[in-house]
């Protein structure tokens, strides 16, 4: 990928939310950057602040949040000062979002082709006659069976299967730079999870979109992803190829996590729990790494202002004392 | 030969849907689901039992059956024995063996009642099913509790205070504190994250080789399937398409179906490999044609016979069986013996086993 000029960069971006419990620090100095045609998975467990990420790069933010530093520079501008007109310019034409519950996402109560039609309509200036058709050849592109019939469809007319390629071809309509898939499987049976990665693959590779994984399943994105980027508790841990990450973590969390996943061939005594919790975020006296509570390597240098250490010319990892 | 502690034959359960497109003012026509269609296994005590399947195939009706919560339209359930297939769900709640078949619920944050502490909810079912009260009921409860790894503090707390494995743990606790000896698990560790989903999954290996008890495991992840269950059944639709060792079922599947949910499990190891994949839905469920396979129309190998003749669930070697004309084992069995074969000629790639 081009270093001079990501598609998109997140700097040094922290975000906090007030709430009656106190203050909850959700993110700090969370920073990466997606070259174009890059698929890049955001690891984390829940909690670890995956969605408050794609959430803010859509600007989308609950209004309890603040940014209180950082940038989000996507094609030369900066996400997080540029005004609402902008920012309802660039979504669904610039970036677009496929959400956790596909069904959720759709209106109930209009049928899915004049769901795209709308978005087509309203963000790639197709003239009022073509929109229709534009929407079924949509729907034949996400390799939905039938499309013309299809486009009459109400939502809870078609299984999650389809209704998630629906979303997608709903993402895809204005043919966006960078795509955030949101947990795009859950809920989806694991034949239908492949058959919607691949196609998301496939969409991607064909249009030279870069794509953000989220998602909570190491082996989705050790599949599909080129980099992956570890999160916990608001930090970024470890960002590394999807290759070198699974074969020399250097993160411990990244190391427990794996070792965490089940995989084929191991035996459930193989695998170890990580020890402790995510620690309490609205605490005002974090310590600087927040892993250092579950960690059996912390000693005094952990203090220090957490590092972000170059390992390799694309691994870098938020640790002292490193694997 | 141990008698199994649970014995299923022929099992069935259809539920009546209205036909589209009548006449609302006629009288309505009925069609069947056939949610469970001639379902056939056994448990043996001590034995976990792997369910897995698609959404829709039946996994939960199967369940609610074995449980006894449904009624079966017809067939056995033996439990220890003794036939329960025929005793109405209603009455089943105020039989001795409702103890002895408990349940641990998919969602444990949905499925514990918010207005109830966790030593309530672990105490809810003892004192429907057993004669505990007082003192010895509270020491039950510490016991249950302290057997899943609840600390005594957190059994005044309500479900809203408890973190998700702690949830899982006391729906874990509430189940096996009337001491079932067959537990069903419906995904238990689905909502939870992989560092917790560890913990509850070795919990659970434990309990089962310290209160001797069989479980009947239902879920998704394949990943997760192999590592706890001794024996597996892949269903289809309503019918069991193929059942037999964990290890031999997923390293060399016989059946179509069962091969497309293999190469389903993300890998790391098999990153651009091109796999098989399902096109298609599966057929509908409503008034199935009883002599056209389950699957045919979404195989890959799906012959004219496919859809004249319904196929059997028939015994292979090694304590296998599969229902299908066309099974992979053989091909599977050629490969080993000659490594030399190309395999593009194969109608799609056969994947061993990483170990």
């Amino acid at each position: 990928m081009s270093e001079a000029s990501p598609l998109l960069a997140v700097v040094d971006l922290s975000i906090e939310f007030r709430t009656r419990g106190g203050t909850v620090r959700a993110l700090e100095k969370v920073a990466f950057d997606i070259g174009r045609g890059e698929t890049v998975a955001l690891v984390g467990e829940s909690g670890s602040g995956k969605s408050v990420t794609a959430y803010a790069l859509l600007g989308l933010l609950d209004p309890a949040a603040r940014v209180t530093s950082g940038r989000i520079v996507f094609g030369g501008i900066d996400l997080l000062t540029a005004g609402e007109r902008a920012l309802e310019e660039m979504r669904g034409r610039e970036v677009s979002l496929i959400s956790q519950n596909p069904r959720g996402a759709l209106n109930p109560i209009r049928p899915v082709g004049k769901q795209l039609a709308d978005v087509l309509l309203r963000h790639a200036n197709v003239p009022r006659v073509e929109a229709p058709q534009r929407a079924v050849e949509m729907l034949a592109k996400v390799g939905i069976p039938d499309p013309a019939r299809r486009a009459a469809a109400y939502p809870f007319e078609l299984s999650g299967g389809m209704c998630q390629r629906v979303t997608i071809a709903l993402a895809l309509a204005c043919s966006p730079a960078l795509l955030i898939a949101d947990e795009p499987t859950t809920g989806l049976d694991v034949t239908t999870q492949a058959v919607v990665m691949d196609l998301l693959a496939e969409l991607a590779a064909a249009s030279h979109m870069a794509t953000i994984l989220i998602t909570h399943d190491l082996a989705l994105a050790g599949e599909y992803a080129d980099r992956i980027v570890v999160m916990h508790a608001g930090h970024v841990v470890e960002s590394a190829t999807a290759g070198e990450l699974f074969i020399r973590p250097r993160h411990p969390y990244t190391a427990k996590l794996i070792a965490a996943t089940p995989k084929p061939g191991t035996q459930l005594a193989d695998l170890a729990a990580i020890p402790g919790n995510l620690p309490d975020v609205t605490r005002a006296d974090l310590p600087t790494c927040r892993y250092s509570a579950r960690c059996e390597r912390h000693s005094k240098t952990c203090d220090a202002p957490l590092p972000l250490v170059a390992i390799g010319p694309s691994h870098m990892v938020a640790c002292w004392q490193p694997l | 030969m141990t008698e199994p502690i649970l014995e299923i034959r022929s099992l069935t359960r259809r539920f009546p849907v209205k036909r589209a497109g009548q006449r609302p003012w006629r009288r309505a026509k009925m069609s069947w689901l056939h949610a469970v269609d001639g379902v056939a296994f056994a448990i043996s005590p001590g034995e976990t039992v792997g369910l897995v399947g698609e959404s829709g195939c039946g996994k939960s009706t199967l369940v609610r059956l074995v449980t006894r919560l449904i009624d079966p339209s017809s067939g056995n359930i033996a439990f220890a024995g003794n036939e329960i297939g025929e005793i109405p769900a209603r009455r089943f709640a105020r039989t001795p063996q409702r103890a002895a078949i408990q349940m641990v619920f998919q969602d444990a944050g949905e499925s514990l009642n918010p207005r109830f502490t966790a030593a309530r909810a672990i105490a809810d079912p003892l004192l429907r099913l057993s004669r505990l009260r007082g003192s010895a009921l509270a020491e039950r409860v510490r016991e249950a509790a302290g057997l899943a790894g609840l600390p005594d503090e957190l059994l005044g707390r309500f479900p809203h205070q408890l973190s998700g494995g702690q949830k899982a743990r006391v729906g874990i606790a509430r189940a096996i504190g009337v001491e079932p000896q067959l537990m069903i698990l419906d995904e238990p560790t689905a909502a939870l994250d992989v560092s917790v989903q560890v913990v509850i999954l070795q919990l659970l290996e434990r309990l089962k080789r310290r209160l001797g008890m069989s479980y009947l495991f239902v879920s998704h992840d394949l990943n997760v399937v192999r590592l706890l269950c001794d024996r597996v059944l892949v269903m289809y639709l309503g019918k069991i398409v193929e059942s037999g060792p964990v290890g031999t079922v997923f390293g060399s599947p016989a059946h179509p179906y069962t091969k497309a949910l293999v190469a389903a499990i993300p890998s790391l190891d098999q990153r651009g490999v091109k796999r098989l994949r399902l096109s298609g839905e599966p057929r509908s469920p409503i008034d199935p044609d009883p002599g056209t396979c389950k699957f045919y129309g979404r195989c890959p190998k799906g012959q004219s016979n496919c859809a004249a003749v319904m196929p059997e669930l028939r015994p292979l070697e090694g304590g296998r069986s599969v229902a299908c004309h066309y099974p992979e084992i053989a091909a599977a069995e050629a490969t080993r013996e000659a490594p030399t074969v190309n395999s593009s000629l194969l109608p799609f790639q056969i994947r061993h086993p990483a170990s």
